[in-house]
């Protein structure tokens, strides 16, 4: 299994790792905190299409979205985990649910 | 530093496939499969129980990317072959994914027949008001006055209403659902998937590239707000004068009928009295 963690110019956790079950995820980016528990918004831009759903829907405002489409982690700690982003996104690449044993299982 | 956090969708796709996958960015075709996906986890039917079977179009590509067992046929004819697979395995929960034009257009005959046999199918229909996969022609469905790329002045054909067409045939559960109301949705299609008898679910969903274009609707998002703002829910309507739900989608359970016998026990029955008179 490799292993790459490092901080990018934004200020983001960039995660390289096998996923389990050979998934084709390579770049998961969490938002700035150090620890994923805390804030737990993941955004696989692998397979992100930069629709925008997420952004346009999230309650909180905690999502932004740059010039480009791309979405991000704006405001950590305005996160509800209210899964709706997880709910609406078309491509399975993001995630804002807090409890590991629900919708995640990691 | 923790492992990476697994969706439950994940867990249901298939690893060898290829993804992100060949929907449109903005499609709501993904929003259903999640929606599919966390109905059968939270029912916790293994994945050998559960069959998917579709026909061709972009909805139709559904199955490619589940791990359960999957069969992608001909265009319109998912239905002709999930009724063969129900009656050779009827344990099996079978699926049947379709898109307007492969339920109503081509596959018209075998969708009501399904339904007025009363088999033990969950006929899922993504209603995207349009041909998607082959360039937007206009489909059955398609509302009175919208464009596609066959009907440039307009569309003059009435469209069908998918749940009375089912209901009209005999089908014993019909329900509509939305993309956007995702979390309603999936509660739909537990139940879809729990009636015994021929259940159909239409789920208005939404092709930003192709219908969203020719039509002026806007983004993905735009389309799912249309879809927040111009529904409601059966139980809503039911309390509000008709002049002011019309022209709006009505989600929820339209018809629910326990009483009629499934066909497959049916034929158990006929199969069994025929073998108790040559006793
Ligand atoms: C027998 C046959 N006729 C025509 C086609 C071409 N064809 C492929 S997909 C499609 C339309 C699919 O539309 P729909 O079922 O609404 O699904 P969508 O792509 O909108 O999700 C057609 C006409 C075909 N593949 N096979
Ligand atoms: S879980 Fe809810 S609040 Fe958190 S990012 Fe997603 S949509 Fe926004
Ligand atoms: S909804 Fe999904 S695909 Fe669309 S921008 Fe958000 S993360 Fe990307
Ligand atoms: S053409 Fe329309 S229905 Fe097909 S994948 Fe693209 S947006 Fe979806």
């Amino acid at each position: 299994m490799t292993k790459k963690t490092e901080k990018s110019r934004d200020g983001v956790i960039i995660l390289e790792e096998d996923f389990p079950g050979k998934m084709e995820v390579e770049d998961v980016i969490v938002d700035a905190s150090d620890d994923p528990k805390k804030s737990p918004v993941y955004i696989f831009y692998n397979w992100c299409k930069k629709c925008g759903i997420c952004v346009a829907f999230c309650p909180t405002g905690c999502l932004g979205r740059r010039a480009d489409g791309t979405p991000y982690v704006k405001n950590p700690e305005k996160c509800i985990h209210c899964e709706t982003c997880d709910r609406l996104c078309p491509d399975f690449a993001i995630t804002g649910s807090k409890d590991k044993g629900g919708i995640f299982n990691g | 530093m923790a492992s990476i956090p697994q969706k439950v969708v994940h867990q249901y796709l298939r690893h060898n496939k290829k993804f992100p996958h060949v929907w449109c960015a903005g499609c709501s075709n993904g929003i259903v499969l999640g929606a599919v996906i966390r109905a059968i986890h939270e029912l916790q039917i293994p994945k050998d129980d559960v069959m998917m079977v579709s026909g061709i179009g972009c909805t139709s590509r559904m199955p490619v990317y589940v791990d359960f067992n999957s069969l992608h046929t001909l265009h319109g004819r998912a239905i002709a072959f999930a009724t063969g697979i129900k009656m050779v395995k009827p344990n099996m929960k079978v699926i049947v994914i379709t898109g307007d034009g492969d339920a109503t257009a081509i596959g018209g005959n075998h969708f009501i027949h399904a339904a007025r046999r009363n088999i033990d199918l969950t006929v899922l229909v993504l209603n995207n008001h349009i041909y998607g996969m082959t360039g937007g022609q206009y489909s059955p469905t398609t509302p009175e006055g919208d464009f596609a790329s066959t009907t440039p002045y307009g569309n003059i054909d009435e469209p069908f209403n998918i749940c009375q067409l089912a209901m009209g045939a005999g089908a014993t559960f019909v329900a509509r659902g939305t993309a956007f109301h995702a979390l309603e949705t999936q509660t739909l299609i537990k139940e879809a998937i729990l009636h015994k008898g021929c259940s159909v679910l239409e789920i208005v969903s939404s092709c930003p590239v192709i219908y969203g274009r020719l039509n002026k609707k806007g983004s993905p998002s735009r389309m799912l707000e249309n879809m927040r703002d111009n529904s409601i829910n059966i139980k809503a309507a039911e309390k509000l004068p008709p002049e002011q739900t019309e022209g709006k989608i009505i989600r929820g359970i339209l018809k629910k009928d326990d009483k009629a016998v499934e066909y497959y026990d049916k034929y158990t029955q006929l199969v069994n009295r025929i073998k108790s008179k040559n006793k």
